[in-house]
């Protein structure tokens, strides 16, 4: 199994480092080589799945753990985790990866860097994959930053255009102020237990060592990279922008899987957020779910209307699990990344064939698209979560699961009704995108005669992914795999003894019961919970279906029927339509409030540093100067004054004194007598 | 009756005429000639106190020594004038200034 595991996470890695290096020199650039890495992956991904699948077991766990880095008290070790959600991420990476690669063969054909574009897909499979597959922490926070940078490499693939590397470095950027939030959550539970593992991180949370507003600030803190890397509000701005890269990357990265990695990691340490984590948690999935719902209607360009609602169903996902629906939230993880991988790839069909991104330049493409527009609406419809389709099982998972939180806590019934009303706003704009793109009259009609099918590799992957649309929700067997965790099963048996709850000892038990909508507490009684959760999914899936059909039916009569007119609308809500399609002033706003005061202080520091830092500096270095001159004057003139003048003197001296020096012996010798006569006198004055 | 002060005196007249001798003859030789005078006055004090203090000789010994040196400074100082004139080609010692300051 370990080497399944690990073949799966190097095979995109070797075709991304061939690709680097001699990507160049391969035939057709390489795209063959990075396509079957992933293709090999993808198939040993099946067989992870199915082994999970046979074993059936919700419980099923392996963990391969290895000593990684040991430096002094620093401990921190490797490992691959193999559960039935690694298993299913793989499943998803997987074949979503695998066909965005197909798919980019005929989208980027003929691309100035098509081998480099290859490659950077093959480091995303891999850093992904590697997230999904990890055991700690510190690994997760690795693969985090690497599909971050991906992400930024292929948004700016076309970086000679201006706003596509403004876009990749605002994602980038935005993406890092989650990021620091969530290093510094791990670095909190790091300095408490000393170890990334999840397992002792899950195992200290049920026995208490990481506890109280510790383990809330630790969550809150790691879920900021899930708000960053998952485009939540308040960081959800770089998301729109990033359909700057390549249609294909925005399928791969930014709705299928990395925008996903932040709800995956909120559903992998589900355990650690404490209930008020998770409030904070379910309340910023609310908001980013209504807000980007609303602005999705009035964008024009496909896109980036695929983007924002890729942005509210990645809040709903979140809001799932922050209301306790661990497996629905997950499940509709799965079944986005299949229906919006599918409706980014399809939209990439349209614009292949068009050259526009603009909704109001398309129309009337069923009939030259065919299989365009059958997948395409096949993944409309279960992004609008009609019945039978996969998105109505996990859209109703999580309206139930709301559902039963706001029966449990009425102050918190707003949660199920907004999200509700955002279920029908989603089925209202994706149709009014399927009405204005492939029904009515072509509007230009230039555009409409040069369209055409595209070729047989962008649209397999397309059929493949609308079959995996519809289907993937059937059966039940997800909710029975993905059960959600309970924190028993990490206390220890004396602990567990001295428990009184009832009876949640394994994930299997728990599973037995919870079909699907694990209670929001265990500490109400099993049969309750069953009859509620039955109750709450009975009501959910009514109104869904309910609220769906007015969405849909309501952009039959905008844009299907033109029964009222979208412009009339729009004239008489002007100030709204103003504030949605000004994406409720956000740029704005942090432009104001954060990058202007960003740039003002910038310049006020470089003012600082040429005037008072390069000031001292210069000051010193001049007075210093003026120090040595004063010295060397000092020294020129007194100190070699001083020696100069013995000298001088002695030289003056010794010319006065050789005046005595005649040379003449007699003169000594009439000094001598004349010395000796004065002693003479002397001595015989005062006596001998 | 002739005292030691007769002596003295002998001697001290003896040695001011060696040493104006010394001070005022301009020629090497007669320089020497009052040297001697200088000794000869040194030795009759020698010996005159020798005489008139004591029973010993010491006096007399010691004149006998400085008779001897005197003989052996003569001979060297005669050579060093020797010399001097066949450098200089005269002995006249005004002449002979080369250690002059």
């Amino acid at each position: 199994m370990l080497t399944t595991l690990v073949l799966i996470l190097l095979m995109p890695l070797a075709a991304f480092a061939i690709q680097v290096f001699l990507g160049r020199f391969l035939p057709r650039k390489g795209d063959w080589l990075s396509t079957g890495a992933i293709g090999v992956s993808l198939a040993l991904a099946v067989v992870a799945f199915v082994r999970s699948i046979s074993i059936n077991d919700p419980g099923m766990r392996e963990v391969f753990s290895w000593r990684w880095i040991e430096v002094g008290t620093f401990r921190a070790s490797m490992g691959i985790l193999f559960d039935n959600l690694t298993a299913v991420m793989l499943m998803v990476v997987g074949i979503v990866s695998f066909l965005v690669h197909l798919f980019s063969i005929g989208y980027m054909h003929g691309d100035a860097r098509y081998g480099r574009y290859f490659g950077y897909l093959g480091l995303f499979s891999f850093s992904m994959l590697g997230l999904v597959l990890c055991d700690n922490l510190l690994a997760l926070y690795i693969f985090w930053e690497l599909v971050g940078l991906c992400s930024y490499l292929l948004i700016g693939h076309w970086y000679e255009k201006k706003s596509a590397s403004d876009a990749a470095m605002k994602a980038f950027i935005t993406t890092r102020i989650g990021d620091v939030g969530m290093l510094i959550g791990i670095m909190i539970i790091f300095a408490k237990i000393g170890s990334f593992r999840y397992d002792d991180v899950f195992r200290a949370v049920a026995d208490g060592t990481l506890s109280g507003s510790l383990l809330t600030a630790a969550g809150i803190g790691i879920f900021f990279g899930a708000i960053g890397k998952s485009a939540q509000f308040p960081l959800h701005v770089w998301l729109p922008d990033a359909m700057e890269g390549p249609t294909p990357v925005s399928a791969l990265i930014h709705a299928a899987t990395m925008v996903a990695a932040g709800v995956y990691m909120v559903g992998r340490l589900f355990l650690l957020f404490s209930p008020d984590a998770m409030l904070f948690i379910a309340y910023i999935g609310l908001t980013t779910a209504v807000i980007a719902a609303s602005i999705a209607i009035v964008q024009t360009d496909i896109k980036k209307a695929l983007a924002y609602s890729t942005i509210s169903q990645l809040g709903y996902m979140i809001c799932a699990l922050g209301v306790g629906g661990y497996t629905a939230g997950l499940f509709h993880l799965m079944t986005h990344a299949y229906f919006k991988a599918l409706l980014f790839l399809g939209s990439g069909s349209v614009i292949h064939a068009l050259s526009t991104q603009e909704m109001p330049e398309m129309g009337g493409l069923r009939k030259k698209m065919p299989t365009t527009f059958l997948t395409f609406l096949a993944a409309t419809l279960a992004i609008s979560g009609v019945p039978l389709f996969s998105g109505f099982f996990s859209k109703d998972a999580i309206l139930a699961s709301a559902l039963e939180f706001g029966m449990e806590r009425p102050a918190h019934m707003i949660i199920f009704i907004l999200l509700l009303i955002t279920a029908g706003v989603t089925a209202f704009y994706m149709f009014r995108v399927v009405f204005l793109t492939f029904l009515g009259k072509p509007r230009d009609a230039h555009k409409f005669e040069h369209a055409h099918e595209s070729p047989r590799v962008m649209t397999i992957p397309l059929v493949v992914l609308a079959a995996l649309s519809i289907g993937s929700g059937w059966g039940g067997w997800f909710q029975k795999l993905n059960v959600k965790p309970e924190i028993a099963v990490y206390q220890t048996a004396r602990m567990a003894g001295e428990e009184t709850a009832p009876v949640h000892a394994t994930p299997a038990a728990a599973g037995l019961d919870a079909t699907g909508h694990a209670a929001a507490s265990p500490a109400h009684g099993a049969g309750h919970d069953v009859h509620r959760a039955h109750q709450a999914h009975t009501i959910a899936m009514i109104s869904s279906i309910i609220v769906a059909g007015l969405g849909i039916l309501l952009a039959w009569a905008f844009y299907g029927r033109r029964r009222f007119s979208p412009q009339r609308a729009m004239e008489r809500l002007r100030p709204i339509h103003t504030l949605l399609s000004r994406k409720y002033y956000f740029d704005e706003l942090y432009h104001a409030a954060l990058i202007r005061p960003v740039l003002g202080l910038s310049r006020a520091f470089r003012w600082f540093d040429g005037a008072v830092i390069d000031g001292l500096v210069n000051g010193s270095g001049s007075l210093t100067r003026l120090t040595s001159w004063i010295v060397g004057v000092f020294d020129n003139v007194v100190i070699d004054g001083m020696v100069n003048g013995v000298a001088t003197a002695f030289v003056a001296g010794g010319r006065q004194l050789r005046k005595i020096q005649t040379g003449k012996i007699q003169n000594y010798l009439l000094g001598f007598a004349a010395v000796a006569l004065v002693i003479l006198v002397v001595r015989l004055i005062r006596g001998f | 009756m002739i005292q030691l002060q007769h002596y003295l005196t002998i001697a001290a007249f003896l040695f001011c005429l060696g040493l104006y001798c010394v001070l005022t003859r301009r020629n090497a030789v007669t320089i020497l000639m009052g040297i001697e005078l200088i000794l000869n006055s040194a030795n009759l004090n020698l010996i005159a106190f020798s005489r008139y203090t004591t029973t010993a000789i010491s006096g007399q010994v010691f004149a006998l020594f400085v008779i001897i040196m005197a003989a052996a400074e003569a001979a060297i100082a005669l050579a060093i004038v020797l010399n001097l004139y066949k450098r200089v080609n005269s002995i006249d010692v005004d002449e002979v200034d080369m250690m002059r300051g």
